[in-house]
């Protein structure tokens, strides 16, 4: 077991390794952005609810409105966003981030 | 068969079941991980099935459908708040907390922290929050037996909640993290499996025309158009700027209430890594988004078949709007026999679900209780592992009876905003504190603390002078007027303070530890040093 300073060292270490802040650089550069961008989404469509419902009761089909239609593309953008980002995270992150555990596991173990 | 007797019957199956499965998880419920995390040994799809089993409370099932049953399109707004909030979750909190957490929310927050003063404060919200959603739950419960099976006195709901309360302590008590993750996969599958089935007879009856079945549910409503469109409950033009305000604010505290929410937070810890944490959010994600969309038929369908009349008739809320559409839709398809079945079967499922999301707030808190306050605040981490387990065992029964106790005296009340509140509680509090952690490399002890005292404190003082609390005839104290707090929900005043409070006082103390940010930056993401599962 080696001290607390020592295991922090090797964590400053891998903070300041290039590869590592390539894998921050991909989580954050894609989770960031789409997360402004959904919430941004979703306000609009909160804030149209409260102050555009003109717009929002305008028919399309039937007795399909805006409104329904706009509740239903919220859902299809959860859906979407949460399938793009396991892809995401399965192909760009996720190898990286297993081989950094084991350079850093490795690391530890060696000590 | 009466369709009373039928619903206890299949209800006293789901309690014999899950007690068996109690028995059996208790057996298996060595150490701290196991009781706490349980042993974190579930898969990626088993914890997004108990995921829907902990989110989909009898206030989203029952609530919502009655919602849009009674007020049309208002319902959807919350389904689709409380589904967009998973978005959250899944992109910056959940891989991110399992990698560098072990048991508690705190964990995360008292990572780089003075432990102390940090883990009171997250022990208190979590407390707090679990508190308010589980009163919300258990009065629920006293007055959907009372609905559902004719028992009106005073006396009988009591009883309800009792029983509904004794059942999650033994669940927590005795079956830890792992009884109630299975209490809550089959909850889960319970649920979906029933309102799939109502809702495919209600769209079959209307020729799966999902146009003609809001046209005819508009008509029932006698609302008419105004029924298809946002503005009958939330933000009505009555109500005027604040109302409109209001719904924003509603809105707000929905999509960032989840990501803070204590008893969902520690579903992530159950899973052995944080690729099946992800894995488990997106199964989640998919299993509420397409039961809110069931709900969307559900409530229609019952302003469609039932009307809204008849709906409000028997709860004011519309709480049982689904078990009336269950019964309605059962006889129009296979006469009186079908009703009756079909109506027990869903009023069996309400309570499950009442029962699986009540052990989870009880499990959520009293976690933090034994591992925050008491192993980590009084006794500063000396506590044994046997000794952390036997007081969280110990609190999950205080909190069981408090909860209980609280709850009877408070049927009459109208408790249905605590839910909203707790959202709002978590969105103030949790949620700047979790991000600020994660993702803030200057972010410290004092910082912590303001913005969950700040955010709680101010999220609970503007709902004491809101007309929820008085001013109102539908006032928790409709005799008396201080609400000069326009709004009914919080959450736009106190997240912006919550996220403030926690800026200022981190840029006011000039304690910082770049040390510890790199050591939580590096193992949150690359998921070094991370707790293992339990082997078996």
């Amino acid at each position: 077991m080696t001290t607390r300073h020592d295991e922090s060292s090797v964590y400053e270490q891998m903070q300041a390794n290039p590869e590592f802040q390539e894998l921050r650089r991909r989580y954050r550069n894609w989770a960031f952005p789409v997360t402004v961008a959904f919430f941004v989404w979703y306000l609009l469509y909160v804030i149209l609810s409260a102050w555009a419902r003109g717009f929002m009761g305008t028919k399309v089909f039937g007795n399909i409105n805006v409104a329904l239609i706009f509740g239903v593309l919220q859902f299809v953008s959860t859906f979407l966003i949460a399938w793009l980002y396991a892809r995401h995270a399965d192909r760009k992150l996720d190898p990286v981030s297993s081989r950094l555990r084991a350079e850093i596991e490795g690391d530890a173990a060696n000590e | 068969m009466s369709n009373q007797t039928l619903s206890i019957t299949l209800f006293l199956v789901f309690v014999f079941a899950t007690l068996g499965i109690t028995y059996w998880a208790s057996r298996n419920t060595k150490s701290a991980a196991d009781f706490y995390a349980g042993g974190r040994s579930f898969s990626g799809v088993q914890n997004g099935l108990a995921i829907g089993g902990d989110y989909m409370s009898a206030a989203s099932f029952l609530g919502i459908a009655g919602i849009i049953a009674l007020s049309g399109y208002d319902g959807f707004l919350y389904s689709i708040g409380f589904l967009v909030a998973w978005l959250v979750a899944l992109l910056l909190v959940a891989e991110l907390m399992r990698n560098s957490g072990k048991f508690t929310m705190a964990d995360v927050l008292a990572f780089r922290m003075s432990p102390r003063p940090v883990r009171t404060a997250a022990g208190v919200s979590t407390i707090v929050v679990s508190i308010f959603y589980l009163l919300a739950q258990m009065v629920g419960a006293g007055a959907l037996v009372g609905l559902l099976f004719g028992i009106t006195s005073d006396a009988g709901k009591a009883a309800t909640i009792i029983v509904v309360g004794l059942l999650m302590i033994v669940y927590v008590v005795a079956g830890g993290m792992k009884g109630t993750t299975w209490v809550q996969i089959v909850k889960a599958v319970l649920l979906m499996t029933g309102a799939a089935l109502v809702t495919l007879l209600v769209l079959a009856h209307s020729g799966f025309n999902l146009s003609s079945l809001l046209g005819e549910a508009a008509q029932q409503s006698g609302k008419g158009e105004a029924f298809l469109n946002p503005g009958l409950k939330y933000g009505t033009e009555a109500a005027g700027l604040a109302g409109k305000l209001d719904l924003i604010s509603l809105g707000l505290a929905l999509v960032l209430g989840t990501a803070g929410l204590p008893h969902i937070l520690i579903r992530f810890y159950t899973v052995p890594t944080a690729r099946d944490a992800r894995k488990s959010v997106i199964w989640g994600i998919g299993i509420i988004g397409v039961f809110y969309l069931l709900t969307l038929v559900l409530g229609f369908g019952a302003a469609a078949l039932v009307g809204s009349k008849a709906i409000a008739a028997q709860n004011k809320a519309g709480n049982t709007a689904a078990p009336q559409l269950a019964q309605k839709v059962g006889e129009i398809m296979f006469g009186e026999v079908g009703g009756t079945v079909l109506l027990a079967i869903i009023a069996a499922v309400a309570f499950a679900t009442i029962l699986a999301v009540v052990a989870g707030l009880t499990l959520a808190s009293s976690s933090s209780f034994a591992h925050d306050l008491y192993a980590h605040v009084f006794k500063k981490g000396t506590a044994t592992e046997r000794q952390e387990i036997r007081v969280a065992r110990i609190a999950a029964l205080v909190i069981g009876i408090v909860a209980i106790a609280l709850s009877i005296p408070a049927q009459s009340l109208n408790v249905a905003f605590l839910v909203a509140l707790a959202f709002a509680v978590a969105a103030s509090g949790n949620l700047p504190a979790i991000l600020y952690s994660l993702f803030w490399k200057r972010f410290n002890t004092a910082g912590a603390v303001s913005a969950i005292y700040g955010g709680l404190g101010s999220a609970v003082f503007l709902v004491f002078f809101s007309p929820v609390v008085s001013g109102k005839p539908t006032s928790l104290i409709s005799s008396a007027n201080f609400a000069w707090f326009p709004l009914e929900n919080p959450g736009l005043v106190s997240i912006p303070i919550g996220f403030l409070a926690g800026y200022l006082g981190t840029v006011l103390s000039k304690e910082h530890n770049a040390a510890k940010y790199a050591e939580i930056e590096v193992r949150s993401l690359t998921g070094a040093g991370a707790e293992k599962a339990v082997p078996h």
